[in-house]
């Protein structure tokens, strides 16, 4: 082993230069791989993390239009929820379904002082709560108590505490306990949450109740949200889908396969689309990356077939005095291996010390686009599998590039010695 | 030692050429023996066949009771390694590598640990007289040392035969004696088996038995033991 190495130093030693060179476009291949997708990551990791506010095993559903006739009634038919459609949907799946919410919602102008703000209340249950993950910051939610005696009370978002109060040095806080106007009634505020950046509209929680009597909505709703446990994969998730609109169908007389009889935002299913999406930005980025790898191949490729060349005079001599074409092969292999390595090994670190760079400046900054704050990347770096893998990527592409140089040196015919320089 | 029986070879090219027409020749253990012809007469074939580095059409080749013949590349190489050292007219030294590094590589090939061949290198440099040129590269030795730093390559594995192309052929007059006195040394103490291929009278009169071959068959054989053939430089075309 000692004496391979000492042999590919010799030979390396003496082109320096063109080694150099040649090494170079190996290690800019590895850097843009490495780079890639570090900000591949990072843009995954953004958007995963702004999707992980929300639980991902529930399931909101709204009525819409009917798409065809159905039991003597036209297409193009409005559906509108009731709450007896929770009933529906629980006694339907008791398996699946832990708990069915009912939202109604009512839009309004929020004044506080001289500021107003217009938006709407989505009358809900407490359980919300956990299903979108709000997170309180101060007060608390909407609770039991406040659904059966209809207080009326608000939970503000915290940015738009911050815009009632119109003064950056008064925390959030000092609005627990104010009363803000909704419409022509007064709400007390009770809680601040956490707010939802990637929204722009104004959706207080209020008590479902108080916003159903006061507002005069009967037993029509807009939405009912609810959590479930138990599907893993996705066909579970297409059937469970079918079951919700053949219940839903079948108690609002539309055709049971309408599919837009009432519309089905499932979460779980979202997901499980972004995370494709993710994957195939990933591989596209993989392959991007090997192409880019690939010139320095072909570079690291053809300076093996000249250094070949130049060497034909010797191989013939180690040949006469007992080389074997093995050990020919291994030297220009293992010769190939090594610069690749080598050199990739440079562009990996470097790469990775781009993806912290990049971490340090874009992953840190967010930007507001149209109310929203994005962060544009999250994390931007590349975990110690991508190293492992890129190494033996390194390492098969150097045994690529050295194998044809490689098989031409080891069929110099001994008889090159004979030959006179 | 070596048994050639009826060797043909045939080169095809545009016009095929047949070099080699029936060899048959014997050369026992320990002889020192030259095969002289002009250039074209085959001689350099003969050698590539005798040293391995070539094949042949038809006939036998038995070295050391080993018929040579469609060997894979890996047992010719082995053979190469264990059974033959070779001396060439270019001394075909590896350049980047010194004279000690030189003489270790038959043995790395055989697999020798690094400290053991360095040693029996070292050894070898020292009986050939240039133990003190162990760590210079061939450029910076003269065509005698270089020669004898591919002497001590050939020898080190212990070959059966020693397979010398025009050993002198680089070299001036008075080192090409001191080479051949080398060579007849070697036969005469260590008994080593010696084929020199020449075209040159003084290099073959060196030798105890002279092979004549032209146009591709073995002329007279002569009995040299007294050495009056030709002196060197004497009667042959000067260098």
């Amino acid at each position: 082993m000692k004496d391979l190495i000492t042999e590919i130093w010799e030979s390396i030693r003496r082109n320096k230069l063109r080694t150099c060179l040649t090494g170079f476009a190996v290690s800019w291949g590895i850097f843009m791989l490495i780079v890639l997708l570090g900000a591949g990551n990072g843009v995954r990791n953004a958007f995963n993390s702004q999707a992980n506010d929300v639980a991902t095993n529930t399931v909101q559903v709204g009525g819409g239009r009917t798409s065809e006739p159905y039991a003597g009634y036209r297409a193009g038919r409005r559906i509108r929820l009731t709450e007896d459609d929770m009933n529906r949907i629980k006694e339907a799946f008791p398996d699946i379904v832990d708990d069915v919410t009912s939202t109604t919602s009512i839009s309004l102008t929020f004044t506080y002082r001289d500021v107003h703000v217009s938006g709407g209340l989505d009358g809900n249950f407490p359980s919300r709560k956990d299903m979108d993950k709000i997170v309180i910051l101060h007060g608390r939610y909407i609770n039991d108590a406040d659904i059966k005696q209809r207080r009326k009370v608000v939970v503000l978002p915290e940015n738009v505490a911050e815009k009632f109060l119109d003064n950056p040095n008064i925390p959030a806080e000092r609005m627990i306990g104010k009363s803000i106007k909704a419409g022509k009634l007064n709400y007390k505020v009770v809680g601040i949450m956490k707010s939802d950046e990637t929204s722009t509209s104004v959706w207080l929680p209020a008590p479902y109740t108080t916003v159903r009597d006061v507002y005069a909505r009967g037993q029509y709703i807009d939405e009912l949200t609810f959590s479930f446990h138990g599907l893993d994969t996705e066909e579970a998730h297409e059937q469970f889908e079918d079951g919700i609109h053949a219940v839903l169908n079948a108690r609002h007389k539309a055709a049971p396969d309408d599919r837009s009889a009432v519309w089905i935002w499932n979460r779980f299913t979202q997901n499980l689309q972004m995370n494709k999406a993710g994957n195939i930005l990933n591989k596209a980025l993989w392959i991007v990356g090997l192409f880019t790898l690939l010139g320095g191949i072909v570079g690291v490729s053809n300076i093996m077939l000249i250094t070949v060349k130049e060497r034909t005079h010797e191989f013939g001599i180690r040949k006469a005095i007992g080389a074997s074409p093995w050990n020919i092969t291994k030297l220009i292999i293992s010769e190939s291996v090594i610069i690749t390595a080598f050199f990739g090994y440079i562009g990996m670190v470097l790469g990775m010390i781009a993806c912290d760079i990049l971490d340090k400046t874009l992953g840190q900054s967010s930007q507001d686009i149209m109310g929203m704050t994005i962060r544009i990347m999250e994390n931007p770096t590349v975990g110690f599998d991508v190293a492992i893998e890129a190494t033996i990527v390194l390492i098969i592409a150097g045994t690529v590039a050295g194998l044809i140089p490689a098989l031409k040196a080891s069929k110099v015919k001994p008889i090159e010695a004979l030959r006179a320089e | 030692m070596i048994d050639l029986n009826n060797v043909n070879k045939t080169y095809f090219g545009a016009q095929p050429l047949h070099v080699l027409k029936g060899i048959d020749l014997h050369i026992d253990k320990g002889e020192f023996v030259s095969i002289m012809g002009a250039s074209g007469s085959g001689k350099s074939t003969l050698l590539n066949i005798l040293g391995i580095l070539d094949n042949y059409d038809s006939g036998e080749y038995y070295l050391a009771g080993k018929l040579i013949k469609d060997l894979s590349e890996r047992q010719a190489a082995d053979y190469r390694n264990r059974m033959i050292g070779f001396i060439f007219q270019s001394f075909n030294l590896i350049g980047f590598k010194t004279a000690v590094e030189n003489v270790e590589l038959p043995l790395f090939y055989q697999g020798v640990p690094r400290h053991r061949r360095h040693e029996m290198a070292l050894e070898y440099l020292d009986k050939l007289g240039i133990r003190d040129w162990a760590g210079h590269y061939p450029n910076e030795m003269s065509g005698g040392q270089k020669q004898r730093v591919a002497i001590a390559r050939a020898l080190i594995t212990n070959p059966q035969i020693l397979l010398a192309d025009e050993p002198t052929g680089a070299l001036d007059s008075k080192t090409s004696e001191e080479v051949m006195t080398l060579l007849s040394d070697l036969n005469r103490t260590e008994g080593v088996t010696i084929v020199v291929v020449t075209h040159e009278s003084g290099v073959a009169n060196c030798t105890n038995k002279i092979v004549h071959i032209k146009d591709g068959i073995i002329g007279n054989i002569e009995e040299n033991k007294e050495h009056h053939a030709s002196a060197f430089g004497v009667g042959s075309i000067m260098k």
